[in-house]
C-alpha cells in the first residue's frame, strides 16, 4: 500500500481511486460504443434498403390514345391472324408516335420536338404490347383504344429525381426538350406515376428495359427452390438426427460423423456450388439453371443446420420420457417415435424455419451452377418444366441486376431486396412464435 | 412403360401387399408377437427395397450397355474443333432424349428413321419443340444417336421386367414370411434403423464429394498447368492464349488482406458488445438489443454486398478520391479493400458477439465474486479475472469469425474489384479466391481449359483452409466449455 497515507480517511477519494472509477467509466462507455455502431449500422442498413427500394414499387405509366390503323396492322383487312403476325413490332411503333402528334395537337401543347422524339419516353417494350393486345383481339383494330404504357426508365428517373435536368443534357437517351414535354403531361395527368404490379408478378427484361423488369418469375424460382430443400432435408436431417441422438453407438464413425457436421456447417457455400457443379452438372448432366439443381445444393447446405437444432431439440426431450415408455413395453423405435419425436417437433420445426431461411438468402452457391447471366422471362407451364428448365432466384436476379451497373436498375435490385427481405422476416417471425408458442421447459 | 407407370405399378404392386397383408393376419386365430400393422408394413418394405436396390445397382451397370459401347466409337474424326469425346457423348444423349421425348409425343416417328432420313428437317422438328438447341445434326453423331437409342430401350426394357419382377417376388416373399411366430416389429425396426444410418452417412458422403469432386478436377488442373506457378507464382493473369499465369498468392493475399479488415472492425465491436451485453446491460436493453445485433448475421450477403458496391464504396470515395472532402487522391474506384472488409467486419460483428456472450456467461459466477470481495472494479474483475479466462473461447469465436470472413463471396464480388496484386493500400481494389472462383466457373471459356480448372484447385485451397480453421476453432471451444462443466 504506497499509494494511501495511514491518515487518509476512508471517505476521501483519492487521486488512485478517480482514475480506477475513471477507467471504470471509460470501459463501460466502450461497450456502449460497441452496441450503439452495431445497431447504428442496422439502422443505416434498413434505412438504406427502405429509402432506396421502395422507388421500385411505383412506375411511371403513360396513358395514351392510339389508333389502332387497319392500313398498318391489316392491309388486306381479311383479320386473318397469321397474315397480321408478319407486321413485327416495328410496324407498330409508328402508332405511338402518331398519338403523341395528335395528343399534342389536341392539347395544344407547344414543343419543338418531333413526334418520334415524343415516342422515346415510351418503354421499348411498348410496341409489342400493342401487338399482343391486338392479337388476342384483332377487332380492336380500326377503333382508337386507350392504352396504358410504361414510360422509359429515364423518364421514370426524372419523375423520381434520379435524372436530372443537368444530367439530360449529356446524355444522348434523353434530351431537355423531351424533359419539357414530359413536364407538360404531368401537369395534364397523362404521365403519372402509380403502384407498380408488375415489378411483384413481372418476369426480368433485356438490360436495356430496365422498366418492364420484375421479380415474379424469380420469385417462383426461389419458392420450388425451397419446396425441393424442404422435402429433401426435413426428411434426411430428422432421421439423422434420431439416429445419432438415440441409437449411434459411441464409436469411432459417430464421432467423424459429428465432427462432420459440425465442420459442414462451417464450410464456406461457394464450396457446396463447386460440388454441385461437379456433380449434378458435369457428372450427372442435370440441367443448368434448373430449381432441381439448386435445390439439391441448397438442401447438402442446409443439412447441417437442421442436424444441429433437431438434435438439440431431441436432446432437450428429458430421459424420463424415454424410459416411461420403454417401462410399459414400448421398444426403442416406438419410444423415440411415438413419443420424443412428437414432443421435440416445435424446435425441429423452428430449426427447419431457420436454415430455410438461410437457404433462401443465399446466392454463390447458386452463382455456380448458372443461375447468373441468364434473363427469367418465362413463368413455367408444368411441374417437371418447373423444376428442370432454367430459371432465377431472388437473390441471384438481384445480383443480376447490381451487376448491369445502372442506377435504374440498382433501384429494383434494393426494391428486390425489399422482397426478399419480407419473406425473410415472415420466416423468422414464424420460428420465433413458434417457439414463443410450443417451447415446452420441463 | 414410362418411368411414371413403372413407379406407379411398384406402387400399385407395394399397396396390395400391405392389404393382403393385413387379410393374412386377421385369419390367423393365435396371438401374434407384433402388432398386425408391423406384419402389412414388412410386407410392404419386402416389396418396395428389391426395386429400389435393383434401380441403384442399374445406375451403376447400365453405362456399361448404354453409353460405355458408343463411346467407343466416338473417333477423333467425329470430335469438332476444341471439342471433346465426352461434349460428343453429352449431345448424343441430349439428341436421343430429343428424339425420344418427340417420339412419345407423336411428332416423329423413331422406328421410322432410317439413315435416309433429312436431318435438315428433324432437326427443325425437334427444335421447334423446343427438345434441342440448334437445328445441326450430325450425320456420324446422328448414326451413333440411333445405335444408342436401340440400346437404351432394349436397356429400359429389361429394367422394367427386373423392376417389376423384383417388386412382386419380394411382396410374395414377404407375405409368405407372416405367420404369428414371425418377429415382425423387430424385422421393420432394423430396417428403419438401416434407414436412420444411411440418413446419417450423407453428412459423410457430402464430405467426401466435396473432396473428391475437387479433387478430381484438379488433377486434370494440375496436369494442364504446373503446380509450381499455382502455388508459388506471383502473377494471376489468366487468357485465351495458353500462357495464363495462375497463381494463388495474390489471390491469398486480397483473401487475408480484406479478412483482417473485417476482423479489425468487427473483432473490437464484437467483443466489447459481448462484455456489455454479458456484464453491464440490463436485463430488457439485453433482451432487446442481442436481438437486434443477430440481425445482422442474418441479413443475406447479397444486401451487404450491394450496400458495399452503391453505398458504401461511393460514400468513401467522397471522403479519399480525386476531388473528396479531404483533398487527396487515394482512391481511384469505389471497390477497395476497405469497402469489402467494413462491410464484412459489419456483418461478422453478431459472430464474434454472440459466441463470445455464451463464452463470458460460461465463466462461473464465483470467479467474478472472488475478485469483487478483493476490491476490484467491475472493469477490472473483466479485464483481468473474466477475459483470461474465457480468451480461448474467444479466439475460437474469432478463428470461426476469420473462416467465415475468408469464405464470403457475396461481398467481395461486388465490393472488393478484380485486380490481382500486391498492395498495402486499403483504397485500393484486390480480388479474392472466392471472386476468382465465381468469374472463372461463370466465364464462357472451354471448361476443360486450365483457366477453367484452376477455380477447382482455388475451392480446394479454400476448403483446407477454412477446414483448418473451423477444426483448430471447434476444438479450442470444446475444450473451453469442458473446463467449466
Amino acid at each position: 500500500m504506497t499509494h494511501t497515507s495511514a491518515k487518509q480517511s476512508l471517505f476521501e477519494v483519492t487521486d488512485h481511486t478517480k482514475r480506477r472509477n475513471a477507467s471504470e467509466r471509460r470501459f463501460r462507455r466502450y461497450g456502449q460504443a460497441a452496441i450503439g455502431i452495431g445497431l447504428l449500422m442496422l439502422l443505416t442498413l434498413a434505412y438504406t434498403i427502405v429509402s432506396k427500394g421502395t422507388g421500385a414499387f411505383q412506375q411511371t405509366f403513360v396513358t395514351l390514345n392510339i389508333e389502332l390503323l387497319e392500313s398498318k396492322l391489316d392491309k388486306k383487312g381479311n383479320r386473318d391472324l397469321e397474315e397480321m403476325k408478319k407486321v413485327s413490332t416495328f410496324g407498330y411503333a409508328p402508332l405511338i408516335a402518331t398519338a403523341f402528334e395528335n395528343l399534342a395537337a389536341e392539347r395544344e401543347i407547344k414543343t419543338k420536338i418531333k413526334a418520334k422524339e415524343m415516342a422515346q419516353i415510351i418503354s421499348k417494350s411498348a410496341p409489342s404490347q400493342l401487338r399482343d393486345r391486338v392479337l388476342d383481339d384483332p377487332a380492336l383494330i380500326g377503333q382508337t383504344v386507350e392504352f396504358t404504357l410504361l414510360a422509359n426508365s429515364w423518364i421514370d428517373g426524372y419523375l423520381k429525381g434520379r435524372v436530372t435536368r443537368e444530367n439530360a443534357q449529356n446524355n444522348k437517351n434523353i434530351s431537355v426538350q423531351q424533359l419539357d414535354f414530359v413536364d407538360e403531361l404531368v401537369a395534364l395527368g397523362v404521365v403519372e406515376k402509380r403502384f407498380n404490379i408488375g415489378f411483384i408478378t413481372g418476369a426480368d427484361a433485356s438490360d436495356q428495359r430496365p422498366e418492364d423488369a420484375g421479380i415474379g418469375v424469380a420469385m417462383i424460382g426461389s419458392l420450388l427452390m425451397m419446396i425441393v430443400v424442404l422435402l429433401l432435408s426435413l426428411p434426411i436431417g430428422v432421421a439423422a438426427s434420431i439416429y445419432l441422438e438415440e441409437f449411434a453407438p459411441k464409436n469411432w464413425i459417430t464421432d467423424v460423423i459429428e465432427v462432420n457436421i459440425a465442420n459442414l456447417a462451417a464450410v464456406p457455400s461457394i464450396v457446396f456450388g463447386i460440388l454441385g457443379l461437379a456433380i449434378f452438372i458435369n457428372t450427372m448432366h442435370f440441367p443448368q439453371s434448373a430449381p432441381l439443381v439448386g435445390g439439391l445444393v441448397l438442401t447438402l447446405m442446409t443439412l447441417p443446420t437442421i442436424i444441429i437444432s433437431t438434435r438439440a431439440a431431441l436432446k432437450a426431450v428429458p430421459p424420463s420420457i424415454r424410459s416411461a415408455a420403454l417401462g410399459l413395453g414400448a421398444s426403442q423405435m416406438q419410444s423415440v417415435f411415438h413419443h420424443v419425436l412428437p414432443l421435440a417437433a416445435p424446435g425441429i420445426l423452428t430449426g427447419t424455419i431457420i436454415g430455410l431461411a438461410q437457404a433462401l438468402g443465399e446466392t454463390a452457391p447458386l452463382l455456380l451452377i448458372g443461375m447468373i447471366g441468364y434473363i427469367a422471362t418465362n413463368m413455367p407451364e408444368t411441374v417437371t418444366d418447373a423444376l428442370l428448365a432454367p430459371n432465377s432466384v431472388m437473390p441471384a436476379q438481384i445480383y443480376e441486376w447490381a451487376k448491369r451497373a445502372d442506377p435504374a436498375f440498382y433501384e429494383r435490385a434494393w426494391g428486390g431486396i425489399i422482397i426478399l427481405l419480407v419473406f425473410l422476416i415472415t420466416m423468422n417471425t414464424l420460428a420465433v412464435v413458434l417457439r414463443r408458442r410450443f417451447e415446452r421447459r420441463w | 412403360m414410362s418411368n411414371l407407370a413403372i413407379l406407379l405399378g411398384i406402387a400399385i404392386i407395394a399397396t396390395a401387399s400391405y392389404v393382403l397383408g393385413r387379410y393374412k393376419v386377421a385369419g390367423t386365430s393365435q396371438t401374434l408377437h407384433s402388432l398386425p400393422r408391423y406384419y402389412c408394413l414388412f410386407a410392404l418394405i419386402c416389396a418396395v427395397v428389391p426395386p429400389i436396390v435393383l434401380f441403384l445397382a442399374w445406375l451403376g451397370i447400365a453405362p456399361f450397355f448404354t453409353s460405355g459401347p458408343i463411346s467407343a466409337q466416338i473417333t477423333p474424326a467425329i470430335i469438332p474443333e476444341g471439342g471433346s469425346a465426352s461434349l460428343v457423348m453429352a449431345d448424343i444423349q441430349r439428341l436421343a432424349n430429343g428424339v425420344m421425348q418427340a417420339t412419345r409425343a407423336g411428332l416423329i416417328d423413331f422406328s421410322a428413321l432410317g439413315d435416309t432420313t433429312n436431318l435438315d428437317v428433324l432437326g427443325e422438328t425437334l427444335a421447334a419443340a423446343g427438345l434441342i438447341f440448334g437445328t445441326k445434326i450430325d450425320p456420324a453423331v446422328f448414326a451413333l444417336t440411333q445405335d444408342y437409342i436401340v440400346r437404351y430401350e432394349i436397356g429400359h426394357d429389361v429394367m422394367t421386367l427386373l423392376l417389376l419382377g423384383a417388386t412382386i417376388l419380394g411382396a410374395l416373399w414377404g407375405l409368405y414370411q407372416i405367420r404369428p411366430s414371425f418377429w415382425a416389429r423387430n424385422a421393420v425396426e432394423r430396417v428403419l434403423r438401416l434407414v436412420l444410418m444411411l440418413a446419417a452417412g450423407l453428412a459423410i458422403l457430402t464430405t467426401v464429394g466435396i473432396v473428391f469432386s475437387m479433387l478430381f478436377e484438379t488433377v486434370n488442373f494440375v496436369r494442364l498447368h504446373a503446380w509450381q506457378d499455382f502455388f508459388f507464382g506471383l502473377n494471376w493473369a489468366p487468357n485465351f492464349h495458353g500462357d495464363s499465369e495462375l497463381a494463388i498468392l495474390p489471390l491469398l493475399w486480397g483473401t487475408l488482406y480484406i479478412s483482417a479488415v473485417a476482423l479489425a472492425v468487427a473483432v473490437p465491436i464484437g467483443i466489447f458488445a459481448a462484455i456489455y451485453l454479458s456484464e453491464y446491460a440490463t436485463k430488457s436493453l439485453r433482451s432487446i438489443a442481442k436481438p437486434l445485433l443477430e440481425v445482422l448475421a442474418g441479413i443475406p450477403t447479397i444486401v451487404y454486398g450491394l450496400f458495399a458496391l452503391v453505398v458504401f464504396g461511393p460514400f468513401l470515395k467522397d471522403w479519399f478520391g480525386d476531388g473528396g472532402f479531404l483533398g487527396v487522391n487515394w482512391m481511384s474506384d469505389a471497390r477497395s479493400v476497405a469497402t469489402a472488409g467494413i462491410v464484412m467486419g459489419i456483418m461478422l460483428i453478431p459472430f464474434v458477439s454472440s459466441l463470445s456472450d455464451d463464452i463470458i456467461n460460461a465463466v462461473p459466477q464465483s470467479l467474478r465474486d472472488g475478485s469483487y470481495g478483493l476490491g476490484a472494479t467491475q472493469s477490472e474483475t473483466i479485464k483481468r479475472v473474466i477475459l483470461p479466462a474465457a480468451l480461448p473461447g474467444i479466439v475460437g469465436a474469432i478463428l470461426l469469425a476469420a473462416s467465415r470472413a475468408i469464405g464470403e463471396t457475396m461481398i467481395v464480388v461486388l465490393g472488393a474489384g478484380a485486380i490481382a496484386r500486391f498492395t498495402a493500400n486499403p483504397l485500393e481494389a484486390l480480388t479474392t479466391i472466392t471472386t476468382r472462383i465465381v468469374s472463372q466457373l461463370t466465364g464462357d471459356g472451354d471448361f476443360n481449359s486450365p483457366e477453367t480448372l484452376v477455380a477447382f484447385a482455388l475451392g480446394l485451397s479454400l476448403f483446407v483452409i477454412t477446414l483448418g480453421l473451423n477444426i483448430i476453432a471447434l476444438m479450442i471451444v470444446r475444450k473451453y466449455r469442458e473446463q467449466y462443466e
